[in-house]
């Protein structure tokens, strides 16, 4: 089994998401350059959190058009299970594997803080070792996190159970209070139709150890693991 | 050639930097003032002037299509 880690340039999350892999779940992983027009011979591909190309034009707008993105499309669109941490969800975006787009943040601030988020479906490879409804304690960092899709596009997600996280409260309450940036229906992480696709917001690659103040993150990619073993 | 490639957020799409330039007008007084949304323009240079270039990179470039749209000023 092996993960792949996306760097684009202005990628600055990447050796977060490497750490995990190797240092906490013991998993083998590799850096893919985006230049790369292959990603042959990886199980799961992580886009991890930055700001690609320097957020130009609009987040996750130009890392849409580095050559690995045609192969990362072409992957998924074959079952591959490729997760979109921050920049990533932007870019998986912006590049159509995910419905939607990430607005700037309600109140315009770049929020860098602890959130709870509530586990609103357990059938996906990134969450299939929670049960639903399950709160998970992991940090946002972003300013551009607001996400939204047109209402049409919205009802589809919802009723495709296609909601993976929502901002709660500690008790799981979901409520325009715990909406920390603005995003429609405290939407924080979703999944293409065919689910193998995931984008969030939240960092689990920050919370995945104890000493890192939750190890709530490490389910999502101990997830990601059970999922490929059992495929 | 030149062409202007305005781009603005949808009606449908909420614009919280327009919204808080407009709630900044309070203090100048301008209060004739109901709306204000914020957009982007892109300048754009032509060789020999090839309209379907920058329709093809207003479109798929410039826009993000959930949530922009845009409009072609064109000049000589």
């Amino acid at each position: 089994m092996k993960f792949g880690v996306v760097i684009f340039p202005g990628s600055n999350c990447e050796h977060d998401c490497y750490y995990v892999i190797q240092s906490v779940l013991g998993k083998a992983v590799e850096y893919i350059w985006h230049q790369d027009t292959s990603v042959k011979g990886f199980d799961a591909i992580i886009l991890p959190g930055g700001f690609a190309y320097g957020d130009y034009l609009r987040t996750g707008a130009l890392a849409r058009f580095s050559p690995v993105m045609t192969a990362i499309a072409d992957y998924a669109k074959k079952g591959g299970v490729v997760f979109g941490i921050c920049n990533g969800f932007q870019i998986l975006t912006e590049a159509g594997l995910l419905p939607g787009a990430l607005l700037r943040n309600v109140g315009l601030k770049y929020l860098c803080k602890f959130e709870y988020l509530r586990t609103e479906t357990t059938d996906t490879p990134f969450t299939n070792l929670m049960t639903k409804g399950q709160l998970l304690r992991i940090p946002i960092g972003h300013g551009d996190g607001n996400f939204f899709a047109d209402a049409d596009t919205l009802k589809r997600i919802e009723d495709n159970g296609q909601v993976v996280f929502r901002y709660a409260d500690a008790n799981g309450q979901i409520t325009p209070d715990t909406n920390p940036n603005g995003s429609l229906n405290n939407i924080a992480g979703i999944v293409n139709e065919q689910r193998n696709v995931m984008g969030m917001m939240p960092h689990p690659d920050r919370s995945s150890e104890e000493i890192l103040g939750s190890a709530d993150g490490k389910l999502i990619f101990e997830s990601m693991v059970n999922a490929l073993v059992r495929a | 050639m030149k062409a202007t490639v305005i781009v603005t957020l949808k009606p449908t799409v909420l614009d919280p930097q327009g919204m808080t330039i407009h709630r900044s007008l309070a203090s100048l007084g301008l209060t004739d003032i109901t709306d204000v949304r914020q957009g982007k323009i892109f300048q754009i240079q032509l060789k020999t002037g090839n309209r379907e270039h920058v329709e093809r990179l207003a479109k798929e470039v410039l826009t993000n299509p959930v949530i922009e749209e845009y409009r072609i000023v064109w000049e000589q």
